[in-house]
């Protein structure tokens, strides 16, 4: 093995840099000087991003194992995009005292999540995909804890990992009666032997189990609220975007790959869960009144939506996933930014403490309108493409039906989107959410994601780049 | 550049310009000379338009541009106008140049009421301009959206309960709508090779496949007829109106709910005639219903803003009606109604917001005399209601005569009784109309209160007199719309007639 086989890996190994030279500074750094590892360790990831951007070499390294492609690429680097994001807007929540210890701790458990997820997405094997996702799961178990102080975060880290762990051992449980039926676990081997036996079945239905608890879909989506309400703002939106963008994705690519010929089947179980997913999230979300709690529903129906795409089978239907998941990168970071900041400055983060917003904080209030049109799908924001392009790739497969209940729940969900306008610019409130200026780094993070949410969706180059890496059957 | 795409930039531009100002003046006279341009434009356009016809022009759309957007799905962004567009432009620019005025005292957060205002009309006029099915149904969306914080923030009465109402039943609506328009894209190849289309008029050259079509055509159809008040559909429109401020029940009862008529015959009948055929008798029945429930809806409101909502159920019931008809009288009875309907309603809501920021309430038996106080307000709505009631010289003659000439054409038993039916609406609207005139203007002064008030603006002026000529140039004149229309009739009576 050369260095230019190496090279192949260079997302994981710039990653796995990164956090070593966190770690390094952290050692070195004096204590009254810890804050000075957050523009330390922003800027370096921001260069990691960058580099990601530089044209790279695609290949298959240890015999099969790890593998990338160009899309793989892309992918990797809209997560890129998405941490750095987060990590700008959890700067100012770090900054303050009760965080000063902590502060490299956030950035090397976060970032080694992300090493899980690369590696998970690059898996060839269904070995390194396991090994990635629990790389992934396991920090994120720390980072939901991470205000040990506040009874909710522990229990939401103790929450997510007992269901992380549940659906860890049902997936681990369905790919070894893959192996045990197929004989292999290397994706392509596995595709070529796979004869729809009972058992294999059995094991697939345990492997889409194990899936659905990752991406949190309907009736495998009970410890999202919870743990999404009692993290950390920051930590919840890089578990309801990085964490389930990458497991949606490669859940659709061993699908794609591994399962073709079991198309039939996982088009019918699709089907179920989309509807369940979809409707069912959405009329928890009415209730909401915890903007968290409020944001992780609608986090779920959005993973509803997200299986029309798959459901396509083809060439469109992975682009529009892929596209869906980069525009619901930044409107639902926009939307998680604007929590973030509110809750930052004032500690509020019900929706009734957003009334009458408008008055006080305009262009808050504007963000999070922008953002949850974009959420809702309505032109002529990014939102509106991604879902329209999902619906078009269910329509292609003849799903009229299943297109028309995924347009209603789309109109569902505008309801509980409006709730939030109305709140902000409608209600009535005597003690509004006081007028603050945010820090640059939340406005930056702002300012990023709303040029997103406005650009992406007239930007055909970025589809059509998109779908000219993308690969159906 | 082409002249179609002002009509988009101007209104960006507007929107540019009133982020710029600082206090309510400014901003409502960036948004009058924004607006004013676009009714210059809009004549200008109705001039090349003639001239282009003149010149011996006779293609079916012109000052087509057409950019390639999304390549591997072949969405465009096309645009062309014929001359239904055409008077449907001329008819938006001239109600929203109207809504500036009448919205002339808004002072809380005018800012935000003039650009949503303006993005609503935005939407508008890209709906009317869009050849392509992908961006007509993204303008749609984009002219509904606006709806829901006009009347939130700037309305009155039920305001929160109206605005979502209203605005969900639109997007269901517009979601049934989308389902029609996949079906119309996935058959839009018969070859077989997967080369689909949004491009309406390369659709209309194919015939969509009749399974296709008596599956798709009631969800296209609904979908926009939702919009054009389609019974049992409508109950968004009489809340809806009444909470919305005065501009934007003028814009929504004028323009917009016209929106659901075009798409009607642009997309559902155009692009699937043969189930248009099928079918008919079905939306016959429904709009029927319209006509006449809207009409005797209209009598036991008290509410003046209840009275025209349900008014304009019942006229926007009776273009869907004609359209339904299939001939050619009546199709074009069709458009000369969504045009004039679209005037005098903007009228009458215009009139109704003037005449309720001076005495602050809306319900007839309140008020009394208003002749003797406010002249200048009372002579127009007068105008107002004979031009609804169909009073020959003005628009609403025109457009009904027509309608029941072309509906009563049909030789069949079926056509002619609902005809008969929703002829009666026009007796109905006369006794409503009538009613409202003669306890409002005319009875007795009932209150001391309004004694003091005052008449009309100069603003309230530029707005009703514009509105006023515009209605008063149709009824004379009908021969200039229809000559803009008949030609452009062609191809969907063709297309309709082919089955």
């Amino acid at each position: 093995m050369n260095l230019n086989q190496f090279l192949i890996m260079r997302h994981e190994l710039l990653l796995i840099g990164v956090v070593l030279l966190v770690l390094i500074a952290e050692l070195f750094i004096k204590s009254e000087k810890k804050h000075f590892m957050i523009p330390f360790a922003i800027v370096l990831f921001l260069l990691y991003t960058i580099v990601g951007f530089l044209p790279a070499k695609t290949g298959v390294l240890f015999g099969g194992m790890y593998q990338t492609s160009e899309l793989v690429i892309l992918f990797k680097n809209i997560l890129n995009v998405a941490v750095f994001i987060i990590l700008l807007q959890s700067a100012s929540w770090l900054r303050k005292d009760i965080n000063h210890e902590r502060i490299s701790e956030f950035y090397i458990i976060l970032l080694s999540s992300l090493i899980g997820m690369n590696f998970m997405i690059s898996a060839g094997d269904f070995l390194m995909f396991y090994l990635g996702l629990e790389t992934a799961t396991i920090p994120l178990t720390a980072l939901a804890a991470f205000d040990k102080y506040k009874n909710k975060s522990a229990e939401a880290g103790i929450k997510f990992i007992l269901s992380s762990a549940l659906s860890s051992g049902i997936l681990l449980f369905g790919l070894s009666i893959l192996y045990g039926t197929t004989g292999s676990i290397y994706f392509t081997e596995v595709a070529e032997k796979l004869v729809a036996s009972p058992l294999l079945v059995l094991g697939f239905i345990f492997f889409v189990s194990g899936m659905s608890f990752k991406i949190s879909l309907v009736p495998f989506h009970f410890w999202t609220a919870d743990v999404y309400e009692g993290a950390p703002v920051n930590v919840t939106s890089f578990l309801s975007v990085v964490s389930k963008g990458a497991a949606a994705f490669i859940f659709m690519v061993i699908l794609f790959t591994v399962f073709k010929s079991l198309s039939n089947m996982w088009g019918d179980v699709l089907y179920l869960l989309s509807i369940l997913t979809m409707t069912i999230g959405n009329l928890f979300a009415m209730r909401q009144k915890n903007m968290k709690r409020f944001l992780a529903f609608s986090s779920i129906a959005q993973a509803g939506f997200i299986l029309l795409g798959i459901m396509g089978a083809s060439e469109l239907g992975m682009t529009s996933v892929v596209y869906f998941v980069l525009v619901y990168v930044f409107s639902n970071l926009a939307a998680f930014g604007v929590v973030s900041v509110i809750s930052d400055k004032t500690g509020l983060e019900s929706m009734d403490d957003y009334n009458g917003m408008y008055r006080t904080n305009p262009k808050l209030s504007l963000i999070m309108m922008l953002a949850l049109f974009s959420l809702a799908g309505i032109p002529p924001v990014a939102g509106f493409f991604g879902k329209f392009f999902l619906f078009t790739s269910a329509a292609s497969k003849g799903y009229y039906w299943l297109v028309l209940i995924a347009v209603l729940n789309a109109t569902i969900s505008l309801y509980y989107y409006l709730l939030v306008v109305k709140a902000m610019f409608i209600n009535k409130n005597d003690t509004p959410i006081a007028k603050f200026k945010s820090t640059f780094t939340d406005r930056l993070a702002l300012i990023i994601c709303v040029a997103g949410i406005f650009a992406i969706g007239f930007a055909s180059p970025i589809y059509e780049l998109i779908r000219s890496l993308s690969f159906g059957f | 550049m082409n002249i179609l795409a002002l009509f988009i930039i101007i209104p960006i531009l507007t929107i540019i310009g009133i982020l710029s100002t600082k206090d309510h003046r400014g901003t409502r006279i960036v948004s009058a000379i924004g607006m004013g341009l676009q009714l210059i434009t809009s004549v200008v356009l109705i001039i090349m338009f003639y001239a282009e016809r003149n010149a011996g022009n006779h293609a079916d759309m012109l000052f087509m541009v057409d950019y390639m957007w999304f390549e591997s799905l072949n969405i465009h962004y096309l645009v062309g106008v014929d001359g239904i567009s055409v008077a449907m432009i001329a008819l938006t620019s001239v109600v929203t140049f109207a809504g500036v005025f009448a919205s002339w005292e808004v002072k809380d957060l005018p800012r935000e009421f003039f650009i949503s205002l303006i993005v609503l009309a935005t939407g508008v006029f890209g709906f009317f301009i869009s050849l392509d099915l992908f961006t007509m149904f993204l303008f749609y969306e984009v002219a509904v959206i606006p709806m829901y914080l006009l009347i939130g923030l700037w309305g009155s009465g039920p305001k929160e309960y109206s605005a979502m109402k209203l605005t969900l039943m639109l997007m269901g609506g517009s979601a049934i709508l989308l389902v029609g328009l996949f079906g119309i894209y996935f058959n839009s190849d018969p070859s077989g090779a997967s080369h689909y289309t949004f491009n309406i008029m390369e659709i209309s050259k194919i015939t969509i496949p009749m399974e296709a079509q008596r599956f798709f055509f009631p969800f296209t159809f609904i979908g926009f007829g939702i919009l054009g008040a389609l019974f049992p559909f409508h109950t968004w429109s009489p809340d809806g109106h009444a909470s919305a401020p005065t501009a934007v029940s003028m814009l929504h009862a004028g323009v917009l709910m016209k929106l659901g008529g075009y798409g009607c015959f642009r997309v559902a009948m155009f692009l699937m005639p043969g189930a248009a055929h099928e079918l008919a008798w079905i939306f016959i029945i429904l709009t029927a219903t319209s006509v006449v429930y809207g009409a005797f809806g209209a009598i036991w409101q008290k509410d003046l803003k209840y009275i025209n909502a349900y008014s304009s159920v019942s006229h926007c019931g009776l273009v869907l009606f004609a359209l339904l008809m299939m001939n050619e009288t009546a199709m074009d009875g069709a458009i000369i109604q969504m045009i004039s309907h679209g005037l005098m309603t903007a009228l009458f809501f215009a009139l109704i917001g003037m005449i309720y920021g001076r005495t602050h309430t809306r319900m007839i038996n309140e008020m009394g005399g208003l002749m003797k106080i406010m002249p200048f307000l009372a002579v127009c709505y007068v105008i107002a209601g004979l031009a609804s009631l169909g009073l020959p010289g003005l628009s609403g003659f025109v457009a009904e005569m027509t309608i029941f000439v072309g509906a009563f054409q049909h030789p069949d038993t079926f056509h002619r009784v609902v005809t008969i039916l929703a002829c009666s609406s026009i007796v109905v609207t006369a006794v409503y109309i009538l009613r409202v005139v003669g306890v409002l203007l005319f009875g007795p002064i009932r209150n001391d209160e309004f004694l003091k008030l005052t008449d009309a603006k100069w603003f309230e002026k530029v707005s009703t007199v514009t509105l006023i000529l515009a209605v008063a140039f149709i009824g004379i004149v009908p021969i200039w719309l229809s000559d803009l229309i008949r030609l452009s009739l062609k191809p969907i009576l063709d297309q309709l007639s082919s089955f």
